[in-house]
């Protein structure tokens, strides 16, 4: 078997477990019910008059905050619970392979949970003429974000075989990321930090990335930066296997 | 015929302790290997070490001539494994769980339902093959972690206490099945239990303090009891080669 086959073996048991517990009913009934939610009654999605979905895709960062922890707490804090990690990590896997076989399947997870939305885009094109580009890369925009709170969440998860705190770091993680660019902190920091500093803190933040594409704008450093940041979380998440696989 | 595993001069250290001293063990194909010590002694760590679950701090370890540290995915492919508890994840059911085993190893479609057929028929799943792993009695959850371990019929097999916490007729159906496996495999098994050193293996050996202080056959082994004792020879022999009583500690162990 290669890498690839490896992987595709591991990134299988993975997302068969998440339909195994109840955990993917009650997960995509609380995200489709919370991003519609959200969407109609505080991001006013009627009262707007435009077609488009703005008011739908402003508040995934903050509905991933603790929704994504409740999917990645669970990817290697469980296997040290269960004693399930001495078991995979002596068959024939090399440990890239179960880290990126796992975390692929928990983002396939919430890619089929964001995908499910779909009918507020059906909605969105019955009522008016939206430009179905924006809201393409606003899709993609919102599987990236989630993608990179989950490559974090595994890393953390991997720390610690207690799946509360890995939870818990997993959200703190997750809102720093997205409070780097928020605009009230960055007002904040205007008043006295010099403009590199803001700017600079700007632009590692999550939010600032996410809401330039959610604008329809496929600009290549934002796609990059996501990709990055779940490129390193799952680099340092293979160390972080290495080194406390016996814990 | 064969030497399976080879390990030479292992180490483990755990921040300030000291956990495995200098092992060496070769296991020939045919040999049941019984791996005695008291809690803590490093017996654990060791069959850990010989699966690649932990690095060494210091020591090579060749499975089937290939070299762990090189090459550990080809390595692990030679030996079937159950690690203490015989763990897998409470929401598969014994069959789909014996099913990721078989893709896990590499076997297909066909192939791998074959395996899986094959490995349950072994240790007697039929009854439990479609309820999840968390329904089971121990005895079951065993058996699994046996059928896990055998599913690829490789030629080394390492046990980390296959029958704590069993039943006597349990215990008993394992033995059975060790002794059936035996054949051209290398088998390394722990155990607290003597009677089933004396039942199943063919050689002996007693880890204290991460070191080896006897390796013989279990006549052997009873043989180092003193004379004066009767009843439980075994036992006594036990107590003797690991409560610190340093006479009784053997030529053949590497003491440090």
């Amino acid at each position: 078997m290669n890498a690839l086959q490896r992987t595709a073996v591991v990134f299988r048991r993975e997302f068969r477990s998440y339909f195994q517990t109840p955990l993917a009913a009650v997960f995509l009934v609380i995200f489709l019910f919370l991003a519609g939610l959200f969407a109609f009654n505080i991001g006013g999605f009627y009262d707007r008059n435009q077609s488009d979905l703005r008011p739908f895709f402003q508040f995934h960062p903050w509905l991933y905050v603790f929704l994504v922890p409740a999917v990645s707490m669970r990817l290697w804090a469980e296997e040290r619970r269960n004693g399930t990690i001495e078991l995979i990590m002596t068959l024939p896997f090399g440990v890239a392979d179960l880290v990126i076989g796992k975390f692929l399947a928990a983002w396939a997870f919430t890619t089929v949970a964001l995908a499910l939305t779909f009918p507020m885009w059906i909605t969105v094109s019955w009522l008016g003429t939206p430009d179905h580009g924006t809201i393409f890369v606003a899709y993609l925009a919102s599987a990236l974000l989630g993608g990179a709170f989950l490559a974090v969440g595994a890393f953390l998860s991997s720390l610690t075989k207690n799946q509360v705190i890995a939870f818990v770091l997993c959200a703190v993680a997750c809102f720093v990321l997205l409070l780097a660019g928020f605009p009230a902190v960055l007002d904040f920091l205007r008043g006295w930090a010099p403009r590199g500093v803001v700017e600079g803190l700007a632009s590692t933040s999550a939010l600032t990335h996410y809401e330039s594409m959610m604008r329809g704008v496929i600009d290549l450093r934002d796609i990059l930066y996501f990709l990055l940041v779940i490129a390193a979380f799952l680099v340092l998440n293979i160390f972080a296997i290495d080194w406390k696989k016996s814990d | 015929m064969a030497t399976r595993i080879v390990a030479r001069k292992l180490e483990k250290r755990f921040g300030h302790i000291h956990a495995v001293r200098g092992i060496d063990l070769e296991v020939p194909a045919g040999q049941v290997l019984g791996f005695l010590g008291p809690n803590g002694a490093g017996k654990s760590t060791t069959m850990r070490m010989i699966t690649g679950f932990l690095e060494p701090s210091a020591g090579t370890i060749h499975l089937e001539g290939i070299d762990l540290a090189e090459d550990p995915i080809r390595a692990k492919r030679t030996f079937g494994y159950l690690p203490e508890g015989a763990p897998a994840y409470p929401d598969m059911t014994v069959e789909e769980f014996l099913g990721f085993i078989a893709n896990a190893r590499g076997f297909r479609g066909r192939d791998a339902k074959d395996r899986v057929e094959r490995a349950i028929g072994r240790v007697n799943l039929q009854s439990v093959r479609r309820q999840a792993f968390e329904t089971l009695s121990k005895g079951y959850k065993r058996r699994t972690g046996l059928a896990q371990a055998l599913l690829h019929e490789p030629g080394i097999l390492i046990l980390d206490e296959p029958t704590d916490g069993l039943d006597p007729n349990q215990k008993f159906e394992v033995r059975e099945l060790i002794k059936e496996l035996g054949g051209d495999r290398a088998i390394v098994l722990s155990t607290h239990i003597l009677e089933e050193v004396e039942a199943v293996c063919t050689r002996a050996i007693v880890i204290n303090m991460g070191a080896i202080v006897f390796d013989g056959t279990p006549a052997e082994m009873e043989s180092r009891a003193s004379r004066e004792t009767t009843k439980n020879r075994m036992d006594a022999a036990f107590r003797a080669m690991t409560t610190g009583d340093v006479d009784a500690r053997t030529s053949k162990g590497t003491r440090r």
